[in-house]
């Protein structure tokens, strides 16, 4: 038993190791001998540093370049960059990845990332002087003692099996997920106040975020940053799936960037066409990481990604194609001046001939690099230099399909959740985990937050895979206290290869008091999202048998490192109806109800509780004298 | 109340209740009928109007425009479907992936307790194929349903044709805010329980089905298709459900209101509405309709392929395309305008339908009756049975009310009494049990001795059943309890009465008609029967009155109403089709008639035939 503890246990370390430690994740690319400049779209801690200070990644880089000359064609371009003159501390870059899908829709996928070479948390000094990082978000940290912050918005589901997993996953609605620096005393106290600083900053509803849905999850988000903190008392985590996210919160996001919306490739997000599309999220990521190599003092980093999928069948008018001007109704002019770095990307992996569609205009520049598992090619635009703007002055991606769209995907792991049974009184989650791997058998992590309302039987908690009971090895369930806190279960489930794993858990539906409901109770509630996280088996990996673009030498052991990805699939949210009184009758219901209590129970209580007896005429007064003196001499009474 | 309380003026109401029992119950009982027909008569209704606000002014402008290309992937449908002999999954998943849905199957496989003779079916296999639109910027939440299903011959390849056709129309349309479900169910309301089941992941009637690899949260409202022909001259909306559930009555109402904008002739029951209410004939007309809505309730079945999606609280009907050679003539577009518009409403809602009636009655599509209007009709039923009980209480009491406290002193006369009650309400509900269970299972034996088929079988064993109820009781009761007293009949009533109101209430609550048709037969012979009236003739009217000769009635007066009358010999076959049809239902789909009658209804009906019989 004690074995078996111990192994659960480095199983646990392990999965959140590669998370948790940015040290190790390094060491992941640093082995993956293809990562290209935009492996930091995948994840990653790594800074490119293109002001030509040599750090450790930018010689490691340069490594990779004289290994694969063959493969980047434009490498001695690339090399010869112009020398830019080094930002005073703070950096910028931006970068847009396109990724054409399987099923005729594109993917676009925006990252902007500013660095910021402070560091208040660790001396505790006020910090008055912002350049690029916004000035916002910087007082937000060092007010709140943030030592990670994660928000995201998104409105639409991410279909897995039609696009295959995204660079950054978020669940529908918001989500926001704060490690906290461990000297803050009050967390509860500062989670609430930055919510609502934050519900300010985005206009966004964020400040609905209370005790009732919010969580402190154990192993299911680690930090991503510097440090490894494991104590989850510095953790929160909320969702709000009902959150809907528009221009409104467009703008606040984009005021965040040093350029604005008026230079770079930000000038291409133009609201009526991104909230035009199937699929919308935008996200802003702080986390401190380390300004050299030696990690003698930190940085801070803020990402901010949009990430957006267009509808071949909505905006297609019958043509399959697609161009930035048809996406943003934009073209690209220029990069921001103050971005150190401004490329475009396209994922022309699929597409090695030209077979499935045509890229206009070419582009010598090739890059590789290992996405979420999956070795990807991409046609690098820079934005930084003239001749990618051609004679026009202006970019214009054209992308032509020529083959049809395919079918749908089988990604490796792949999750969806429903409730099942009818009427309004019991109910049963499920969550189907997929794991689509041929071989290879590997755990996930499941997170559920579920509301109190729905009072979850946890007995009836069953895990089944391949029509077996699996017992999974970890769980932290947290039960919910009504009015006060979710219920929070977490669960660490062995996928066998090639299987469906199903979580059920029944629950009842609790009937609220009239002021709990929303003003249109019968739309239903909302349970947030399931997060599914899992180091998943790289594709890479798996193809046993790739001899193409690697030397023979290389090739025979497959590299631990790069042998799996870290992958968090969320489920869709769900909407349950609970019971719910007639509203519209509140006076028709107090009149009956009285009626009823008043007349009805009143007197037949009465009529049943009282004795009646027929009332006798009082005897006269002599014979009542009489009587009185017949019971003092003990002699019968007179009738 | 302090009438009650006070002794002298309680007899004196208890005297005037019995004394003029029996007229009072009289006047009930015509007053129950009376009001009744009045619902259908036009001023004593209300004219139906949108509740729902999210549906209400319309600005919805239609632009379907592709009823042609809807009828040739009919024509298309057809020929695959003579090609595969039954469902053409493989080119219906083609054609909705062609149309950039996500695409799914489901196969399922059901054997019916006894063959279906009507439909020709025992073993079932199919599969089902459904499409799901995602909505842009939607989380998957919430779900409308589209569907039709695949009948075997000719008909319905219209609505599949006309199905893909909105399909693909609505692809690329931009306003969808909920994921829309394009169905296609074989085997009609088995598929369909199959889908309904695997998609809310319940199991209630023994269907095997493999899982549904494909969902879109809770659907809100569904919409199932029937057309047969090209040119449609009228449409008929159905309503009733399993069990004689209805959907809120927005659903109907936006029906009718796109059906007014696009200028469709609409029915409901078949019958177009009249404007001439102050007539004989326009108010028999309203009558008809609402009669037949009524037995049409009654009866518990799905009438359409919407009926079973109303047990998981989603507002369903279906829409039956008439072509009855009318000079008025409606092509395809026009009605893929209508399910347009009606299905962009129901994109706009924002909390599922509840503003308007569960429960109500329609005499025509733009009246209605609702709850607070025809339950007055039943409850005058319901109070005889109640006045009737008071009496036989006071009765009761009577010889015992000469000492000081009626009540503690009424009850030792009835002490013996208690057994001999007790005795025929075991019989007569094991008797009951009987008539329910035996049946299905007792069909291979009959098959055996008897030269018929199983579906005979079952009926005939049913009829046999019933028929050995009436021998049965009346000749055990006396050998168990002895000789039965006067005061042991007006127990065994009083309990029977209250029973049989406590009943029909119920059934009343949750299915008006059944509850009203039953009361209607069962009301006057059990509230006059007593042991001393001429027995052969009350013993006619008693079988006469009962519930099988109700469901007998109900044939022919339906096959009345939907202007086929038949003969007797037709009308018995029908009868027979119709109990075993009862029968299926319950085992396929859970219906709740057959056992509601079996269990309960015909129990009650024997005590008060032992009490006929009582010596």
């Amino acid at each position: 038993m004690a074995a078996h503890r111990c192994g659960l246990f480095l199983v646990i370390i392990l999965i959140f190791s590669s998370l948790a430690h940015p040290s190790s994740c390094d060491t992941l690319e640093k082995a993956d001998g293809n990562v290209g400049e935009k492996q930091g779209v995948s994840d990653a801690h790594r800074e490119v540093n293109a002001d030509g200070s040599v750090t450790g990644e930018d010689l490691n880089e340069r490594q990779w370049q004289s290994t694969d000359v063959e493969l980047d064609r434009s490498d001695g371009t690339e090399d010869s960059e112009p020398f830019r003159p080094a930002p005073a501390k703070d950096e910028f870059q931006e970068e847009l990845v396109i990724r054409p899908l399987h099923s005729g829709d594109i993917y676009a996928s925006f990252q902007f990332r500013t660095l910021w070479d402070t560091d208040f948390l660790q001396e505790g000094q006020k910090v008055s002087h912002y350049r690029l990082f916004p000035k916002s978000l910087g007082q937000v940290l060092s007010k709140f003692s943030v030592r990670e912050l994660h928000i995201s918005f998104t409105q639409g589901f991410w279909r897995t099996m039609q696009w295959g997993q995204p660079f950054i996953p978020s669940p529908p609605g918001a989500e926001l997920w704060v490690w906290f620096h461990h000297t803050v005393s009050d967390v509860d106290g500062n989670w609430k106040e930055l919510t609502n600083v934050l519900s300010g900053i985005f206009c966004a509803s964020l400040n609905f975020i209370d005790l009732t849905n919010t969580v402190q999850p154990s192993a299911s988000f680690k930090p991503l940053g510097l440090g490894n903190a494991t104590d989850h008392r510095f953790l929160r985590y909320a969702t709000l799936p009902r959150e809907i996210v528009c221009t409104e919160n467009l703008t606040p996001w984009k005021k965040l960037l040093p350029c604005g919306s008026k230079a770079g490739l930000a000038v291409l997000m133009k609201s009526e066409k991104l909230f035009h599309s199937s699929f919308h999220s935008q996200a802003v990521h702080i986390r401190p990481v380390c300004q050299d190599d030696q990690c003698t003092n930190k940085a801070w980093e803020l990402r901010q990604t949009l990430n957006v999928v267009f509808d071949l069948y909505t905006s297609g008018q019958g043509k399959r194609e697609w161009s930035l001007f048809k996406m943003f109704s934009r073209t690209l002019t220029e990069a921001c001046p103050l971005a150190s770095s401004s490329k475009v990307y396209v994922d022309i992996t699929d597409n090695p001939e030209g077979e499935l569609f045509e890229l206009s205009p070419a582009t010598s520049l090739l890059s590789q690099a290992v996405v979420l598992g999956d070795r990807r090619t991409y046609s690098v635009y820079d934005l930084t230099r003239a001749e990618t703007f051609g004679q026009l002055r202006s970019l214009n991606l054209l992308l032509r399909w020529k083959g049809e769209s395919g079918d749908m995907l089988r990604p490796l792991l792949h999750a969806e959740r429903y409730v099942a049974g009818f009427g309004l009184q019991t109910g049963e989650i499920h969550t189907v985990i997929y794991n689509n791997h041929p071989y290879r058998a590997f755990p996930v992590l499941l997170m559920d937050s579920v509301p109190w309302y729905l009072q979850l039987y946890i007995h009836t908690l069953t895990v089944t895979s391949k029509s077996r009971d699996n017992k999974p090895s970890y769980i932290h369930y947290q039960p919910a206290k009504d009015r006060h806190r979710p219920h929070l279960l977490e669960m660490l489930i062995q996928l066998p290869p090639h299987s469906m794993t199903e979580v059920t858990v029944q629950f009842e539906r609790a009937l609220l008091k009239w002021t709990e409901y929303t003003p249109d109770p019968n739309h239903g509630f909302y349970v947030g999202s399931s997060v599914v996280s899992a180091l998943v088996p790289s594709m890479v990996a798996m193809n046993t048998n790739f001899t193409k673009d690697q030397p023979l030498f290389s090739s025979f052991v497959p590299v631990k490192e790069e042998s799996s990805y870290f992958v968090r699939v969320y489920t869709e949210p769900l909407l349950v109806n609970l019971p719910t009184p007639d509203f519209s009758m509140p006076y028709n219901v107090i009149c009956l109800t009285c009626t009823v209590v008043a007349v009805g129970y009143g007197s037949f209580y009465n009529l049943l509780t009282r004795t009646f007896q027929v009332d006798e005429p009082s005897p006269p007064l002599a014979k009542r004298l009489a009587n009185l003196v017949r019971r003092i001499r003990g002699v019968p009474l007179l009738t | 109340m302090g009438l009650l309380s006070d002794p002298n003026r309680r007899k004196a109401l208890t005297n005037l209740l019995t004394r003029l029992n029996t007229p009072i119950c009289m006047v009930c009982y015509l007053a129950a009928i009376v009001w009744f027909m009045g619902l259908a008569f036009e001023p004593f209704t209300l004219r139906t109007y949108m509740s729902e606000n999210a549906m209400g002014s319309t600005m919805v402008e239609e632009r379907f425009s592709a009823g042609e290309r809807a009828l040739s992937t009919a024509k298309e449908f057809d020929a695959h479907k003579r090609k595969a002999g039954g469902m053409p999954v493989d080119w219906l998943v083609k054609m909705m992936q062609a149309r950039g849905l996500e695409v799914f199957t489901q196969s399922f496989s059901r054997k019916l307790p006894f063959p279906d003779e009507n439909k020709e079916r025992y073993m079932v296999r199919g599969t089902n194929v459904y499409g799901i639109l995602r909505a842009p910027r939607a989380p998957r939440t919430e779900a409308l349903v589209i569907s039709a299903p695949c009948s075997p011959g000719n008909s319905n390849n219209q609505a599949v044709g006309l199905l893909l056709g909105l399909a693909q129309y609505f692809r690329n349309q931009v306003y969808w805010a909920k994921d829309i479900i394009f169905l296609v169910n074989e085997h009609d309301l088995i598929g369909m329980q199959a889908w309904l089941e695997g998609y809310h992941h319940t199991n209630i009637t023994g269907m095997e089905y493999s899982p549904l690899q494909g969902r879109a949260g809770s659907i809100q409202a569904a919409l199932s298709l029937e057309l047969s022909s090209d040119v449609i001259t009228s449409l008929d909306l159905i309503l009733e459900g399993l069990n004689g559930q209805l959907p809120n009555l927005d659903l109907a109402n936006l029906f009718y209101a796109f059906c007014q904008k696009l200028g469709v002739l609409c029915t409901i029951q078949g019958k177009l509405q009249r404007n001439d209410w102050d007539t004989a004939e326009g108010y028999t007309h309203a009558a008809q309709t609402m009669m037949l809505m009524v037995l049409k309730q009654a009866c518990g079945r799905s009438w359409g392929d919407h009926g079973l999606f109303l047990r998981y609280h989603i507002e369903a009907a279906s829409i039956r395309g008439i072509n009855s050679f009318r000079h008025y003539k409606m092509d395809t577009t026009t009605i893929g305008r209508l399910l347009e518009g009606m299905v962009r409403k129901l994109n706009n809602l924002l909390e599922r339908l509840h503003q308007s009636y569960f429960f109500y009655l329609l005499p025509s599509l733009s009246r209605f009756v609702s709850i607070g209007y025809y339950m007055p009709a039943f409850g005058l039923l319901a109070v005889i049975l109640l006045l009737r009980a008071l009496d036989i209480w006071v009765h009761l009491g009577t010889p015992a009310l000469a000492a000081v406290d009626g009540v503690s002193e009424a009850e030792q006369p009835s002490g013996p009494g208690v057994l001999s009650v007790l005795t025929p309400v075991v019989i007569s509900h094991l008797t009951g049990v009987a008539l329910y269970l035996l049946p299905v299972h007792l069909q291979e034996i009959a098959v055996e001795h008897f030269p018929v088929s199983e579906t005979e079988a079952v009926v005939l064993t049913a009829i046999a059943i019933y028929t050995a109820g009436l021998a049965l009781p009346h000749n055990t009761q006396r050998l168990l309890s002895g000789e039965g007293t006067e005061q042991g009949w007006k127990v065994l009533k009083l309990t029977a009465l209250l029973y049989l109101a406590a009943l029909l209430g119920c059934t009343a609550l949750i299915n008006f008609s059944l509850g009203f048709i039953l009361a209607v037969t069962l009301v006057p012979i059990t509230a006059s029967i007593t042991p001393h009236m001429p027995k052969a003739l009350s013993a006619l009217a008693m079988v006469l009155l009962s519930p099988a000769f109700t469901i007998l009635y109900c044939v022919f007066i339906y096959q009345e109403l939907i202007e086929a009358p038949v003969s007797i010999n037709e009308g018995w076959m029908l009868f027979l089709s119709v109990i075993s049809q009862g029968i299926l239902d319950h085992a396929l789909y859970g219906s709740l008639v057959y056992p509601l009658l079996a269990l309960f209804i015909y129990p009650c009906w024997l005590m008060f035939w032992n009490i006929l019989f009582w010596k």
